[in-house]
């Protein structure tokens, strides 16, 4: 077998074994279900599927809550085992270091993505039994909801892993973890709003503060779900939809660029890295 | 028959930073052959051995492993014909014996249906099941030692391997050790219990401050270090009197009425064992060489000068 998958199995079986598999799913799901509920008591008289409702809530609950489980899982993944002292073993056998990065890495976004969608996936489908049957672009926003939450996760699950190889120090790598997910999900935004409240609109156009949008991977991730289909109607984006310039297409190749470039340079630095 | 040596270290040095951990050695390990590695904390042994699985590169001269560079382009395929136990080896706390050598014979692409004889063989057939986290220091040792005889290498570097072991385990170790040098294989361990490498081991090697110091046999380090051997004689009766008789210059010391401790060097052993034998009223005479204890801090206060 593979190394890259022998090791994304010990990590799968690892992560199994110490309940993170069973916390994550439980938390996602109870979280879901709450929001599902809460979302569906108003928009009944409304007459919107509370289907819509769920994605904007759902997702505005993920920027928060995803990156911060993907950096918990990750930041120790490789500081961790230097410390512990199984990493020079490990290192010692017949392995290449990018597979080992890659191997725990996959190990990794198996747990996050089975977590996510059977968590996400328990809400979609009690919704979808209980409330009117909402219709297939509601699903499929919902569906895609799912899919770019454990990508937006993949993303801080490589972040992480850049952290933890680049730091030599567990506690400095949780620290810097927290203070990644700090930046990315709320200091940009609100410097990026002070931004462009200081400027007045003379050098910040509209096309640069789409691609400014692009510098942060929650950002994508809000443009991709919040802007999309009817659900862009409830969320307070659709005067951004209107002017972003951005195919869904091109937000998920963003988000894809976001996991490929620090997974790679992870990778180069660990191959590096003297032991 | 021609051998040639699996492990061949030439001029290497280890810089981190201003310091040097290991400073131009040289050393050849031949196949079958057991040689133990000795020094204190910090002479550079772990770093050495790492330098040999290619986990850190020298910062000068270079290092062959059955023919090829540790570091080099081959160095994935060269770590599967190498055995490795780190010091203070550790595993993941909830994995049990079995799992965890079952991963790493995976990494070996091995069949796992052989760990378990494996694990019998290392006296963990009963743990097998258990999760290392209950495991005792000498039982993860001996985990330690299963996972580094995975798939027969014929290198196998051992850092401090018979630490945490009970005096049995240690003697089961050495048994092992003895059936991999008859299979050709090449064993470098690396230990503080000077005692118990004496007799076990074809070479001792002498690190001190990155440096070898010395290298050789047990025989070959005695005849390095000028130290005095003690010769100790039983008298049948109390013998006193008889130290004035002997001729030449030499130390001694009653231990009691009846043992006498003569001091002298290595090559007046054979002179006064002969004046011995001549005499009368001896009942017994022990011949105590240099330990390897002895020698060790010999070379080190050497080293230190």
């Amino acid at each position: 077998m593979n190394p890259i998958l022998v090791i994304a199995g010990q990590e799968i079986r690892a992560a199994l074994r110490n309940r993170w598999v069973l916390a994550i799913t439980l938390l996602m799901a109870a979280l879901a279900l709450t929001l599902a509920f809460l979302g569906s008591a108003p928009t009944g008289t409304v007459g919107v599927g509370a289907l819509e409702v769920t994605v904007v809530s759902l997702s505005s609950l993920t920027i928060f809550l995803v990156p911060l489980i993907a950096l918990l899982l990750s930041y120790d993944a490789i500081v961790g085992e230097a410390e512990r002292g199984t990493l020079l073993l490990l290192l010692a056998y017949p392995v290449a270091r990018s597979q080992v990065v890659l191997g725990k890495f996959l190990g990794h976004t198996t747990v996050l993505a089975f977590a996510t969608c059977l968590g996400y996936g328990a809400a979609g489908l009690v919704l979808g039994w209980s409330a009117a049957a909402p219709d297939w672009e509601s699903w499929i926003a919902f569906a895609s909801m799912i899919g770019s939450s454990v990508l937006l996760g993949t993303v801080f699950l490589a972040l992480g892993y850049l952290v933890s190889v680049a730091v030599r120090d567990r506690g400095m790598a949780g620290g810097l973890a927290i203070g990644i997910w700090l930046f990315l999900v709320l200091i940009y935004d609100m410097a990026l709003l002070g931004a462009l409240v200081a400027d007045q609109g003379r050098h910040i156009s509209a096309g640069l503060f789409n691609h400014l949008l692009l510098l942060d991977p929650a950002d994508i991730y809000r443009l991709f779900n919040l802007s999309g289909f009817k659900v862009s109607a409830f969320s307070g984006m659709a005067g951004l939809a209107e002017q972003a310039q951005f195919g869904r297409a091109t937000l998920l190749a963003a988000l894809f660029a976001w996991i490929a470039a620090p997974l790679t340079l992870a990778a180069l630095l660990f191959r590096r890295r003297q032991l | 028959m021609m051998t040639s040596p699996t492990v061949q270290i030439a001029g290497v040095s280890k810089r981190y930073g201003e310091r040097y951990a290991v400073r131009a050695l040289d050393l050849a390990l031949e196949p079958g052959e057991c040689v133990a590695l000795v020094g204190h904390n910090g002479a550079g042994k772990s770093t050495l051995i790492k330098m040999m699985l290619g986990l850190t590169q020298p910062s000068e001269g270079g290092i062959a492993v059955l023919g090829e560079d540790p570091s080099g382009p081959h160095a994935s395929r060269l770590r599967a014909s190498m055995g490795f136990l780190p010091e203070n080896v550790a595993f993941a706390p909830a994995m049990t014996g079995r799992e965890v050598l079952d991963f790493y014979a995976r990494l070996r692409r091995l069949p796992v249906a052989a760990n378990g004889a494996l694990l019998e063989r290392v006296g963990l057939g009963e743990a097998a099941r258990r999760r290392v986290g209950t495991y005792s220091k000498g039982m993860r040792q001996r985990l330690g030692l299963a996972q580094a005889l995975l798939g027969a290498p014929r290198v196998l570097l051992l850092d401090e391997p018979t630490s945490g072991l009970d005096p049995i385990s240690r003697q089961s170790f050495y048994e092992l050790v003895r059936e991999l040098r008859e299979t050709g294989a090449t064993v470098l361990l690396s230990s503080h219990a000077l005692s118990e490498i004496e007799d076990r081991t074809d070479r001792i090697a002498v690190m001190s401050h990155g440096r070898l110091v010395a290298c050789g046999t047990l025989s070959e380090l005695r005849a390095l270090a000028p130290l005095p051997v003690r010769i100790r004689v039983h008298f049948a009766e109390k013998g006193s009197g008889f130290a004035g008789s002997m001729r030449g210059p030499k130390a001694w010391e009653w231990l009691d009425e009846r043992r006498l401790e003569l001091t002298c060097a290595n090559d007046t052993k054979v002179e006064t064992l002969r004046e011995l034998s001549s005499m009368k009223g001896i009942a017994d005479i022990e011949i105590i060489p240099p330990t390897l204890d002895e020698i060790y801090a010999h070379m080190m206060r050497e080293a230190a000068e």
